[in-house]
């Protein structure tokens, strides 16, 4: 049960790599917060640096309004689960659980009750006897998790905990950690590279790209506004498609594609001076439609392309496709039929576009109704 | 179209009967190569064996037979009581005592500390941790006997002369050998299971003591035994430092069937395979150890 402030954090490594550059978050008691990004960008590094693993290169890190900066892990009252689970080979399931609980020097009876609570939450009773050489993936992420949880810790730290198992038991689990933070609302920071392990999971995503924060924001918010093209192509799978082009005479110009662009976003891209500059329009997969038949054809943003591969994921079917030169990805439903080669018309839903200043990358948003979002 | 049938029948059987020849072939060389194996180790082991073939059989000898020229390959009378006329010949009892209380202080010191350095070098970050742990290891290649006079004369100046102190306390310092193997073992062991119980709220003492020691446990047997092998069979230090009867080990009682004229052959061989006993039997207790943690040195594991 705690809140939890960085302010400006920094980490250095040797001198000379900056692995996090001004890193600032609050977090609210009993928040699920998801840090997500691609390997290298910085991640891990904050949630160890959380831990008390690695050392703070400058900036304030609080707990509960204690400044925690040279406060030793032990001290911190936290609790990690680890990608390799660390679960220690030579002691038992029940060992293993307890092991933070005997060094806390709790007494026997109070030991065994919670880790026996645990690991019925858990689905372990049958497990306790056991070392960990015995146990399945997903029954060693358990006893991972069931370690955290036993210590009754402020605060969960999670790096990576789903992706040394198969995808099968990484849903699973998915949904299990998502029903223990349920039950026991505890402030967790989870560290992932899967957007769709942040999106189904937070209460609010952290996306970071070369150590710097690009946008924290409930999963709807990430999703429905990208701040730049970075966290737009990121969030989502597939991604959201980019297309380089200009405004030109109310509609946004691609190679020799035109598309009209409706009046309220024309309105403030003409406010904000971004007619004929150079732009980036994002649209996400799902608002590209397929156009039946030939009766709707020639009307307009409708564009006719040539699909180069057709995927049917299941309930959707991916069509691969180019608009210009640059690469279209439309999802539209699976029973479509539509086979590599053929040539159909697709259509734009224009008011779920996004424009971005091309060289910035950064989202252009209608300055009036500004909701900054984190 | 029959013919052809049959003739693609016979083809087949042919291939079959050609493929059954091939590896009647391959067994056969192999059966081969395993006899010509077997033989090159049997004799190899015999040449190996046959010292301590000589020890035994001139421990069971009578002195004359020992003298007698040629030799004899086996002893005309087994002479057992060689065994219990040896034991006498000294107080054997106090000095095996003596040596098994040195053996096992040097064990458990080589065992603990050893390993407790080893951690600190694997797993605990420090400013100059590397250049320290190459002067550590740098004092392997300085040879015992250079440090011989310097290290007398310290232990005289401490007063510790005809005690065990010196033969003891230097393995309660660790030692660069032992300090590496362990460290090499350390590393093998992800980092994770100490950062997580670090955060568990473990003292980097009770990191070592409760997840270090248990998982090394293999490196550790080695490091036991080749301390015990050291200190079992250490001769030069309890002759330079232990000058009461009362404190010799088995080592040097080994030495009152060395007289200046003659040496007793039969007893000294008797002696010899007694005090070589514990360790011959340890081996082949911790023989899987020994050989694992060789190994280890090479880096694999």
């Amino acid at each position: 049960m705690s809140k939890i402030v960085l302010k400006n954090v920094y980490k250095h490594f040797d001198k000379k790599v900056t692995a996090v550059s001004d890193f600032n978050l609050s977090v609210e008691d009993g928040e699920f917060i998801v840090l997500v990004g691609p390997s290298g960008c910085g991640k891990s590094t904050v949630l160890r640096m959380i831990a008390g693993l690695e050392e703070i290169s400058s900036g304030e890190f609080y707990i509960d309004g204690k400044l925690m900066n040279d406060i030793p892990p032990k001290n911190r009252d936290i609790a990690m689960v680890f990608q390799n689970y660390a679960l220690y080979p030579h002691m038992t399931v029940f060992d293993n659980m307890a092991f933070g609980l005997k060094i806390r020097k709790f007494k026997k009876d109070e030991i065994k009750k919670r880790v026996e609570e645990a690991a019925e939450l858990l689905g372990l009773e049958e497990l306790l006897h056991r070392k960990p050489k015995a146990l399945s993936g997903g029954q060693r992420q358990r006893v991972a998790l069931g370690r955290s949880i036993v210590r009754d810790a402020k605060l969960f730290l999670m790096d990576e905990p789903l992706s040394n198992l198969d995808a099968k038991l990484r849903f699973q689990m998915r949904a299990e950690i998502a029903k223990l933070h349920q039950r026991l609302k505890t402030t967790s920071i989870y560290v992932t590279h899967d957007q769709t392990e942040a999106m189904t999971m937070a209460s609010r995503i952290i996306i970071m790209k070369d150590g710097v924060i690009q946008q924290i924001g409930a999963p709807k918010d990430v999703y429905d506004n990208p701040e730049n093209t970075f966290v737009g192509g990121f969030i989502g799978s597939p991604s959201m498609n980019f297309f380089d082009g200009r405004i030109v005479d109310g509609q946004f110009v691609v190679e020799d594609v035109r598309i009209n662009v409706p009046e309220e976003k024309m309105e403030y891209l003409r406010e904000q001076g971004f007619v004929g500059k150079e732009l980036t329009m994002g649209i996400r997969p799902e608002h590209i439609h397929l156009l039946r038949g030939g009766e709707e054809a020639g009307q307009t943003n409708s564009i006719l392309s040539k699909i180069i591969v057709s995927e049917l994921t299941g309930a959707h079917t991916l069509l691969y496709s180019m608009l210009g030169t640059q690469e279209m990805i439309a999802e539209v439903e699976s029973r479509t039929n539509v086979s590599p080669g053929e040539d159909v018309y697709l259509t734009f839903d224009m008011n779920c576009v996004h424009f971005f200043d091309k060289e910035a990358g950064i989202r252009i948003r209608p300055e009036k109704s500004e909701v900054l979002v984190g | 179209m029959e013919e052809v049938e049959v003739a693609a029948k016979k083809r087949d059987e042919e291939r079959v009967a050609s493929a059954h020849a091939y590896f009647d072939n391959i067994h056969t060389k192999r059966k081969l190569l395993s006899l010509v194996n077997f033989i090159l180790l049997a004799a190899g082991s015999l040449l190996i064996l046959s010292p301590i073939w000589w020890m035994i059989s001139t421990s069971l000898k009578s002195m004359a037979e020992v003298m007698t020229y040629p030799p004899t390959f086996y002893p005309r009378e087994w002479n057992w009581d060689n065994y219990i006329k040896t034991w006498k010949a000294a107080p054997f009892d106090t000095y095996a005592i003596n040596t098994i209380t040195i053996t096992m202080l040097v064990v458990i010191g080589s065992v603990l500390v050893n390993s407790f350095i080893a951690y600190g070098f694997a797993k605990v970050p420090f400013k100059g941790r590397g250049i320290l742990f190459a002067i550590v290891l740098s004092t392997m290649m300085i040879p015992g006997f250079v440090t011989l006079i310097p290290q007398y004369v310290l232990f005289s100046k401490l007063q510790w002369i005809n005690t065990y102190f010196p033969l003891v306390v230097p393995a309660f310092f660790g030692s660069a050998f032992f300090i590496f193997l362990l460290r090499q073992f350390y590393m093998t062991i992800p980092n994770e299971l100490i950062e997580a119980a670090k955060i568990e709220g473990a003292s980097h003492f009770r990191i070592w003591w409760t997840i270090g020691l248990p998982l090394t446990k293999p490196a550790l047997a080695t490091v036991a035994i080749f301390s015990f092998n050291g200190a079992w069979n250490d001769f030069l230090g309890p002759l330079l430092y232990l000058n009461d009867e009362s404190l010799y080990t088995l080592q040097l009682g080994l030495q009152v069937f060395k007289g200046e004229m003659n040496t007793q052959w039969n007893y000294l061989m008797a002696g010899s395979l007694l005090v070589l006993l514990p360790v011959i039997i340890l081996f082949f207790f911790f023989q899987k150890y020994f050989i694992q943690g060789i190994n280890l040195q090479s880096g694999g594991k």
